[in-house]
């Protein structure tokens, strides 16, 4: 049981964490408007310049490996679901840290969400 | 300057992209996860050798491919569109989960879990209908 904690805690707050250090420097790095494969390729590779791509990526990492972990323990109806969480802490950080005006019909639909990924957890058979 | 209606359209495109490949990806992470067995315990050596088998899995390392595909896409949406707005439209994919387990796995989906997915494609539809992008760049 505390490893399942542990390991929850480990996807949801250095993983949210790490995406939100991706959305800032992809907004850093500007719209890709060219879709070619180059064009992306270029984009990311400014991307990797940025100090917080590789902070981003070494937080993500951390909540992958805690994934991994958590996927040998539990079934995956469970655990994707479960990770539902990270919406409500992903757009209270995009309000508090990336400047994002998150009007009351977003918040609405992020609450939406969560409500069904509870059911969806609580119809687990 | 991108207007409105096309940055609309190109952000459900990327979208779209982004919860197509990661459930695929998710059940293939699952599964050889699975096939592996329980993580033992929190001890170095065990840490290393539970992840070296994760890492010598084919069906991890497909898995891994299907995400790294999702990761493209998700830096490349994430470079015009909010986070807020991304990381909710994209939970759709709990609904591809669900039919995937469903139609592909032949697993049973009990009326409390589809009744869930309803209410997340509602959100997303909710949060699908704000301006994808609140900052100045």
């Amino acid at each position: 049981m505390l490893t399942q904690a542990i390991l929850y805690f480990l996807i949801i707050i250095p993983g949210t964490c790490g995406e939100m250090c991706m959305s800032h420097t992809m907004k850093a790095v500007g719209e890709v408007t060219d879709f070619r494969p180059h064009a992306i390729a270029g984009a990311i590779g400014r991307a990797m310049r940025d100090p917080w791509f590789w902070l981003g990526l070494t937080m993500m990492a951390a909540g992958f490996f805690a994934l991994l972990g958590m996927l040998s323990v539990a079934k995956v109806s469970f655990v994707f679901p479960a990770t539902a969480l990270s919406y409500a802490v992903g757009t209270l950080g995009g309000k508090l840290f990336l400047s994002e005006r998150v009007t009351l019909q977003r918040w609405l639909g992020v609450l939406l969400v969560c409500l069904g990924v509870i059911l969806v957890a609580l119809g687990k058979g | 300057m991108t207007s409105s209606s096309g940055l609309h359209v190109k952000t459900v495109i990327l979208i779209v992209i982004m919860v197509s490949v990661a459930p695929l990806g998710d059940i293939f992470l699952g599964k050889g996860m699975k096939q592996i067995g329980a993580m033992p315990g929190w001890a170095p050596s065990e840490l290393f050798d539970f992840f070296f088998r994760a890492f010598t899995s084919g069906t991890i390392w497909l898995g891994i491919s299907l995400l790294l595909a999702f990761f493209v896409a998700y830096l490349t949406v994430l470079s015009w569109a909010d986070y807020s707005y991304v990381l909710p439209a994209s939970s759709i994919s709990t609904l591809v989960v669900a039919l995937l387990a469903r139609f592909v796995l032949h697993e049973t989906v009990r009326p409390l879990r589809w009744a869930g997915v309803a209410m997340i494609c509602l959100g997303v539809a909710v949060v699908g209908n704000t301006h994808p992008r609140t900052t100045e760049h």
